[in-house]
């Protein structure tokens, strides 16, 4: 008996000895990230690792858009969520429109077009930025918060009639045809049987399309410039143009956009890319 | 077109004695519901994409992009990075997929934490790790300096710690999404086996050896590939820790770009992108097969 519980004892120490370290490493930079956005000004560099009076001071002067980097933070703040909530709902019309006529319809073509997604989605896209940027020259939209969008949208939507047909393919065929048989058409099989059934998966990938677009650092820096069209991520980026940035703003600036994506993952975590991904390639 | 479909179109005609309309009733709305998509395809990938191969089409841009030490040593940054950050990662999860299936409420909660890198946006995360890594101000050197009365390394001012911390900070983002991944895969592995090995008396190795790995395999091949890929376009790692520097020696093939759009040089990023593709598309291509099942 004594000796079960000294190997129990055991267990849940080796256990600890994984889980602090896990602990530690996963927290340490977002700790970073608070201590400085709760610290004053002159001790946010002293190197200690709890501020001697916290403050949230930052956060006022942030809000108040009380120094030079942070002149237009509403602006930049309105641009991400403009740009986010824009991406996700063309990105759902694009797709679901796509995934129903491939998955339920079957057309011709259908196969061929979701291999072209498919395709698009694997591509690295960080290849095809310097192109991207290049032909939104083209296309004169340059420093027009459409190129943004219209980019996360072409990056997004692979991705979104993936998941969306492969959802769509679960739900029984006998359904088309009740409808059918009822004198359904196409548009009221779409909106009737359809989108009802797929709610729970439009959610998923309208939310996936918007984090996506919320985060995005790369495209957005390349197709916009204008202090009034970026959005906060480039925003953030700039800081980093003169060595003496206030880093404590930045820190600060960085927690207030980090955190609706975090809400947003944790009230949607079952429709979330990981949870969507497990299901496809799994097996 | 194959005969068996030519006697069954015959057979139509005979029967009907009128061609087999081209579309099916309905099938022309089907089309159309492609027709944003189509479109978006083709004005932001398609035509991106011939674009920068149209701009890579000089024979001479090859050859200065050859003789580019920066494009060189980016091809060996970014083979370093993918060969040991895919596999460290990928193992990692592996055995972290393990302890995160071990029921206790703590682990529970911790998973929950542990998902965080993944849900927060990269750029404030990986500037708060650039600070932590100051050789004057940051946390880190001013803790060593607290213990040890030392100054630290400058840490990002060395290329190979610079593009070791690169790393670092890549698998602390992407860890906990392959984890989750591959603990999902484990979790349908069926209990009885382990009951039975466990009656059998296996130890911990040989049950890890003959039920967890055959039964993951394929799970984590997939998933090694797909990370492959997503790596190879991690700009953000690298970009916002680094930003190539110190004198643009830790480049990877993702951040390369912005360096030759800053030297007005897009010609030599396409032909480099050109360069990668004998070996980015064949994967993509079995990438494109595997999901498309």
């Amino acid at each position: 008996m004594k000796l079960l519980t000294l190997r129990g004892v055991a267990t849940e120490a080796k256990l600890l000895l994984i889980g602090i370290p896990v602990l530690l490493w996963t927290l340490l930079p977002i700790y970073h990230m608070v201590l400085f956005a709760i610290s004053p000004k002159d001790t946010a560099l002293s190197g200690a690792l709890w501020p001697e009076h916290p403050t949230l001071h930052n956060f006022a002067v942030v809000f108040g858009e009380e120094h030079y980097y942070l002149s237009h933070f509403w602006r930049q703040l309105w641009n991400s969520f403009f740009i986010a909530v824009t991406t996700g709902v063309l990105t759902l019309f694009v797709a679901t429109f796509a995934a129903f006529a491939i998955s339920r319809l079957r057309v011709r073509g259908g196969r061929a077009v979701m291999n072209l997604a498919l395709f698009t989605y694997l591509i690295p896209a960080a290849f095809l930025a310097v192109p991207m940027y290049r032909t939104m020259g083209v296309y004169g939209l340059l420093n027009n918060q459409w190129s943004l969008i219209l980019a996360m949208v072409a990056l997004a939507s692979p991705y979104a009639i993936w998941v969306l047909k492969q959802a769509s393919d679960k739900l029984p065929y006998e359904l088309d045809e009740a409808a059918i048989v009822d004198g359904a058409s196409q548009m009221q099989l779409f909106r009737l049987v359809y989108l009802p059934l797929m709610a729970p998966s439009l959610v998923a990938v309208g939310t996936y399309a918007l984090i996506l677009a919320w985060n995005e650092y790369l495209y957005a820096f390349l197709l916009l410039s204008r202090d009034t069209a970026i959005p906060l991520s480039v925003a953030l980026g700039n800081f980093l143009a003169a060595d003496d940035s206030p880093w404590e703003l930045l820190m600060t600036t960085g927690l207030i956009y980090a955190l609706p994506p975090a809400a947003i993952y944790f009230v949607f975590k079952r429709y979330m890319a990981v949870g969507l991904t497990v299901g496809a390639i799994k097996g | 077109m194959s005969s068996p479909a030519v006697a069954k179109e015959a057979v139509v005609i005979a029967a009907t004695g009128e061609r087999k309309p081209w579309l099916r009733p309905g099938e022309l709305g089907g089309m159309l519901m492609l027709v944003p998509y189509i479109l978006v395809f083709a004005a932001f990938v398609l035509y991106p994409v011939l674009y920068g191969l149209w701009l890579a089409r000089h024979p001479a841009s090859y050859a200065t992009l050859i003789a580019d030490p920066i494009f060189l040593r980016t091809v060996v940054n970014t083979l370093v990075f993918l060969v040991i950050a895919i596999n460290v990662k990928m193992v990692l999860a592996l055995l972290l997929s393990g302890f995160f299936m071990t029921p206790r409420w703590w682990i529970k909660v911790l998973a929950l934490i542990f998902i965080l890198p993944w849900a927060l946006p990269s750029i404030p995360t990986i500037l708060s790790v650039r600070f932590m890594l100051n050789p004057e101000w940051g946390i880190v050197n001013s803790t060593i300096f607290r213990l040890t009365l030392e100054d630290g390394p400058n840490w990002l001012n060395d290329p190979r710690l610079a593009l070791t911390l690169a790393m670092l900070v890549h698998i602390w983002k992407a860890l906990p999404f392959w984890t989750v991944i591959l603990t999902a895969g484990r979790l349908a592995i069926p209990t009885e086996l382990y009951e039975a090995a466990a009656i059998d008396g296996a130890s911990a190795w040989q049950r890890f050896r003959f039920i967890t790995w055959p039964s993951t395999r394929t799970l984590y091949l997939t998933c090694t590939l797909l990370s492959t890929i997503w790596t190879l376009g991690d700009f953000n790692s690298v970009y916002l820790l680094t930003g190539g520097g110190p004198a643009d020696l830790t480049h990877v093939l993702a951040t390369l770009g912005i360096r030759y759009l800053r030297l007005d040089q897009v010609d030599l990023y396409m032909a480099a992108v050109v360069c990668a593709l004998p070996f980015v598309l064949p994967l993509v291509y079995f990438m494109t097969k595997r999901l498309s099942r």
